[in-house]
């Protein structure tokens, strides 16, 4: 995610009711947002966030648009953005189920800008924290399946060659460094040959 | 006879209303025409004469409808079959355990693509395309031809990631050769707004329930290729979403929700009774549609002529062949498809996920209060009948429908990391080995 220059944090608006967004639009340029809003003729949303490289969404909670934002693979892995719930003001239900939908979904009341900043910069950092969290999980799960993987691996020359678990080790390591390829890699390999053979 | 038998069915139900957790409910639809269950119930009393008070609330987005159920905004509401699986584990968005006792519909949805792609697809396969369904085949060849010009990737649009449109529409591609991940680009884009990314040609071709083929194929903006009755026959399509949470604290209320639907169910699967839906769908804004879009979608429209044979094959079954039931077999087939798709990224317990987020079990004790014949066993094997059979392990025999697959292949729901490693193309990122280690 490219870094945002402090202050000027671009924002995303998808909201169909031009009257709605233009003063919203106004109200977060007077407080020195950069909004960008994608072209009407083709209102692709994976596109506008690829090209438009928003730091936040704000999306009209109405919005049957709202499901292209669910693609998770392509979106949250490709281009993750914190998103932003618009919605009127007298829905409190819908307020209510936005919050709890989870971290990257929060809401603006109205469009006075001076609440809508404290609710942007609430749901960029939390976003973030949750991110990294997400980050930090995925990377433990996958070093301890890698772990997994160079175990079997070990285990499958400790059988086939007879040799000590610290030889099986050893030999997995010569391989990599001679191949230049990671010790993972080395593994799968391993693994899949002692399949075919 | 019978119908004094359900008068006193219905009195017994008014009085055990007072039994019920909860009597006011604010069910979540979308406007599609299998929200007619929903419709009808509310319409024609079927909610009142078991105690109900209901509120139908339109949603716009299936986002929505899974945060406002989450969110406890709903009590239930129609879902996409393989949402509550997803919700359940996680897939997508935040884990909130969801389940299902009753399916809404069979079939429904169908794949159109632009005019002017059909047109090129007739031009380099002429029989592919005569053929129905028309065979993806034609389209990796015009895909080839694309490649070689150096022309951008057809875009190819579903609904939303957990939905049979997007399984359907991926396993019609790959039996044609084409992979949905390399081939083509996959969006998602809101059933009301197809027809109109297709006009503007943002988007080659989609997936998408009715009336919203009909609608294209009526606005001469594209054709149709495909049936999702021709990719499975017979194939679950929405359901009635809880959440586990919610299932738990109301179980008499849950049952009557769910015999209130198998009333609507039955009584909109009665021929002479699909005017009145058309007009109660067209009506109260419940489905922004055409009448005349949603009359040919629910008569089964210009795909074939014969009316009547398409009200047996094609078109949305509410009733008949056991389409409420809640199969195992058919959420084992989902969560096949997200494994094949590479939705889920680690291997799990397929029957225990399953077990846990169907629930046939409920499913059976509301039809018993009602007297309706239910399936004895939570699975059957998918794909292994060309024609109409019968179930012989129901409280009552059931007349079945075909099951088959497009490409014949047959399911076993005990077994999906076989079924899955039989597929050419795939994107899994779990290995099926390790799946199948899962299980056991």
């Amino acid at each position: 995610m490219r870094e945002p220059e402090p202050g000027r944090l671009r924002v995303l608006i998808v909201d169909r009711t031009i009257d709605r967004s233009h003063a919203l639009r106004e109200a977060l340029e007077r407080e020195g947002y950069v909004v960008v809003t994608p072209s009407a003729e083709h209102f692709d949303l994976l596109r506008s966030v690829r090209e438009l490289e928003p730091d936040v969404v704000i999306i009209d909670m109405d919005a049957p648009e709202r499901d292209m934002l669910e693609d998770s693979r392509r979106i949250f892995e490709e281009q993750p953005r914190p998103i932003v719930m618009f919605v009127d003001e007298s829905d409190g239900e819908s307020i209510r189920a936005a919050v709890h939908a989870g971290v990257a979904s929060y809401v603006v009341k109205g469009a006075s800008a001076e609440r809508v900043r404290p609710v942007l910069e609430v749901a960029i950092a939390r976003f973030r924290e949750f991110q990294a969290l997400k980050t930090e999980l995925a990377e433990a799960r996958s070093s301890l399946a890698e772990r997994k993987l160079i175990e079997r691996a070990k285990g499958i020359l400790m059988e086939r060659r007879g040799c000590s678990e610290d030889d099986a080790y050893r030999a997995l390591r010569h391989m990599a460094m001679s191949r230049n390829q990671r010790l993972i890699e080395v593994a799968r390999n391993v693994i899949e040959l002692a399949k075919l053979i | 006879m019978l119908l004094q038998g359900a008068t006193i069915r219905s009195a017994a139900w008014a009085a055990a209303g007072e039994g019920l957790e909860k009597r006011k409910l604010r069910l979540g639809f979308v406007p599609l025409i299998d929200a007619a269950p929903l419709v009808i119930a509310k319409e024609r009393g079927f909610f009142r004469r078991h105690g109900l008070e209901v509120t139908l609330s339109r949603e716009v987005s299936w986002a929505n409808v899974r945060d406002n159920l989450a969110a406890g905004v709903l009590d239930a509401a129609q879902m996409l079959a393989p949402m509550p699986l997803a919700s359940t584990l996680g897939v997508g968005a935040r884990a909130v355990p969801m389940l299902t006792a009753l399916s809404l519909d069979l079939n429904g949805n169908a794949i159109t693509v632009s005019a002017d792609l059909y047109r090129r697809m007739r031009e380099v396969d002429p029989a592919a395309v005569a053929r129905r369904p028309v065979s993806a085949a034609a389209l990796a060849q015009v895909i080839e031809e694309d490649r070689r010009a150096g022309r951008r990737p057809l875009v190819f649009a579903v609904v939303f990631p957990f939905s049979a449109h997007n399984y359907e529409l991926r396993y019609w591609l790959a039996t044609g050769g084409v992979d949905p991940e390399r081939d083509v680009e996959m969006r998602i884009v809101p059933p009301s707004l197809m027809a109109e990314k297709l006009e503007e040609g943002s988007i080659d071709g989609y997936c998408v329930g009715e009336p919203w083929n009909e609608y294209a194929v009526y606005l001469g903006l594209g054709r149709t290729v495909a049936t999702s009755y021709e990719i499975w026959n017979n194939s679950p399509e929405k359901v009635l979403g809880v959440t586990r949470g919610w299932a738990e604290r109301h179980p008499a209320t849950h049952r009557a929700l769910i015999r209130a639907l198998i009333d609507a169910a039955r009584w909109i699967d009665r021929p002479e009774n699909r005017l009145e839906t058309v007009h109660l769908l067209a009506a109260e804004s419940y489905v922004d549609a055409p009448v005349e879009a949603i009359v040919r979608a629910l008569r089964g429209g210009a795909r074939t002529p014969d009316a009547d044979a398409l009200m047996a094959t094609g078109s949305s079954v509410f009733y008949r062949f056991a389409a409420t039931f809640p199969w195992r077999s058919h959420a084992v087939w989902f969560v096949s498809q997200m494994l094949r798709w590479g939705q889920i990224e680690r291997p799990l317990d397929v029957a225990a996920l399953v077990d846990a987020v169907y629930r046939p079990d409920v499913y059976r004790e509301a039809a018993d209060e009602l007297g309706v014949p239910a399936p004895l066993a939570d699975m059957k094997r998918e794909g292994e009948h060309d024609g109409p059979w019968l179930l012989d392990a129901a409280t009552q025999p059931i007349a079945m429908g075909p099951d088959r697959f497009l490409d014949g292949r047959v399911f076993d729901p005990h077994d999906p990391s076989a079924y899955l490693a039989g597929f050419p193309i795939h994107a899994a990122r779990v290995s099926f080995d390790e799946l199948a280690r899962c299980g056991s």
